[in-house]
């Protein structure tokens, strides 16, 4: 029954949102509306869950001392101040100078935007040391990143400026995305999307059960 | 030729000369010309084809890390869309991004009504805020705005606000503007709105998500497509504006090049290497 129930509700309410797709009448829409509400609200409790499950993880690793526990007693203190401050100012958290807008501003934004900004560093070590052209196919994608990476900028074209209009850096850019790149993506899209339908029909017939846990 | 120094390269000289080719065009800009791809035209021919007093749904997608991509092309479609005496209705998707994404609106908005146009929220723009739910959310705007947003970003009742009034679900909407760093952005929208609900789409993305939406473009499922801080640049410059993507230009150029050299050079070396005997 453990196991049965679950499997009975997956198939139930999965088969009942397929017909409300088709289904415009009232009797399906009503409730199909209510189990997309009741699932915006298990996402956002999903929030919560991550937070507990978030501090009992660190806090476990800080009371056995593990590796780098300062780092964690760090993550701990600035989840509990920022729910903190935050419940402190409810509503007007947005409100100016409250201490939720400085702490969004002047950490939560910086700290993403150094993050993302390292990147550009890494990228020219990794250009360097890694991509390494040892066969053909390697050949190719390497061209086909040059060409990108530089048509994809103004430069590229002013670059290439003495060569005719189609030959340019740009126009060849706009090719390699416009055909060979598209006609890939297209089929990666399309065997995705294969994929997750099999994948949908599976949980609802009650064959893919690995998301019940427990290694079935 | 002897490139065992190369080779040998701390990288710490990469980082600095990385580091001195992004600040040095950001201090003092040299304007590399720009031209305008056809995905980029027909961005802002879309919103130019609107007919005024139309309302938009403009969903802002993103967070911080997203911001020099992400924030030039949010202030010139909110700019192109008021300017055209659009509505506008802004929500965002994603955790982080709800601040950053009032605070641009409202800094352009503000930008606006000091050049004398009379721009009121709540009457011309309305900022929906963050909903959690991802994809769950699109489905059930689809059901109604208010019934997935009962309060806007500044906490007021969605319905009493004058926007909102002409505001029922996706059908009351001409176009739809999507500012899309990730998940959930552009393909969730093309996937569980533009598809199921018939909404007409754009979308401005990263670069790196870019490739993945051009199959959209081509379907005729997207309008219009700007593609990282290059494509707001040439939608800036489409519009006249000299805004932060322009002036990224030139740094973003030469760090470009100077990747490129990179793997040249990495390459280089290790050719060399290998005619060497042994």
């Amino acid at each position: 029954m453990k196991r049965e129930l679950p499997l009975l509700i997956t198939a139930v309410i999965g088969l009942f949102m397929l017909l409300s797709f088709y289904v415009p009448h009232h009797i399906v829409s009503v409730p199909a509306d209510y189990l997309q509400q009741c699932a915006v609200i298990v996402v956002a409790f999903g929030y919560v869950l991550g937070g507990a499950n978030a501090l009992t993880v660190n806090l476990s690793a800080i009371a056995r001392r593990q590796p780098d526990w300062p780092y964690k007693v760090v993550l701990v203190a600035t989840l509990v101040f920022t729910v903190a401050i935050g419940l402190k100012e409810g509503r007007h958290w947005q409100d100016e100078r409250t201490i939720s807008m400085f702490l969004y501003n002047q950490v939560y934004s910086s700290m993403q935007g150094t993050m993302f900004a390292l990147l550009a560093f890494f990228i020219a070590s990794a250009a360097f040391r890694a991509f390494r052209v040892r066969t053909l196919e390697a050949g190719l994608l390497a061209a086909a990143a040059l060409i990108v990476m530089l048509g994809r900028v103004p430069i590229g074209d002013q670059m290439t400026a003495w060569l005719p209009a189609p030959l340019r850096l740009g126009a060849v850019q706009d090719w390699i995305m416009n055909v060979p790149q598209n006609a890939a993506k297209r089929a990666i899209l399309m065997g995705a999307a294969l994929g997750v339908m099999a994948t949908g029909l599976r949980v609802i017939l009650g064959i893919e059960r690995s998301y019940l846990g427990g290694g079935d | 030729m002897n490139l065992d120094w190369l080779e040998k390269l701390d990288r710490r000289w990469l980082f600095l000369i990385v580091g001195v080719l992004t600040m040095g065009p950001l201090l003092k800009p040299i304007g590399v010309p720009l031209g305008s791809s056809k995905p980029v035209q027909q961005f802002k021919a879309a919103i130019d084809a609107l007919p005024e007093h139309s309302i938009v749904l403009m969903s802002c997608d993103y967070d911080p890390g997203g911001k020099p991509e992400m924030v030039p092309p949010t202030r010139t479609a909110f700019r192109q869309l008021m300017e055209k005496h659009c509505r506008v209705v802004i929500t965002c998707l994603w955790t982080g991004g709800s601040g950053l994404v009032d605070e641009t609106i409202e800094s352009t908005a503000n930008e606006l009504r000091a050049k004398g146009m009379d721009v009121v929220y709540g009457r011309d723009y309305v900022d929906l805020g963050y909903k959690a739910g991802y994809e769950a959310v699109m489905v059930l705007m689809g059901k109604g705005i208010a019934n997935a947003f009962p309060q806007d970003q500044r906490a007021n009742r969605t319905a009493s606000l004058p926007l909102m009034r002409d505001v029922r679900d996706y059908s009351s909407f001409a176009l739809l503007v999507n500012i899309s760093a990730g998940y959930p952005g552009t393909k969730e929208w093309v996937q569980q709105v533009n598809s199921r609900f018939h909404l007409p789409m754009v979308s401005a993305c990263t670069a790196v998500s870019a490739p993945e939406f051009y199959p959209y473009l081509q379907s005729g499922q997207l309008k219009g497509l700007l593609g990282g801080m290059a494509g707001a640049a040439e939608y800036e410059k489409l519009r006249g504006e000299k805004g932060a993507a322009t002036r990224g230009m030139d740094a973003q150029s030469f760090s470009h090049v100077f990747i490129a050299l990179c793997i040249v050079m990495g390459n280089v070396v290790q050719w060399t290497k290998r005619k060497v005997p042994r």
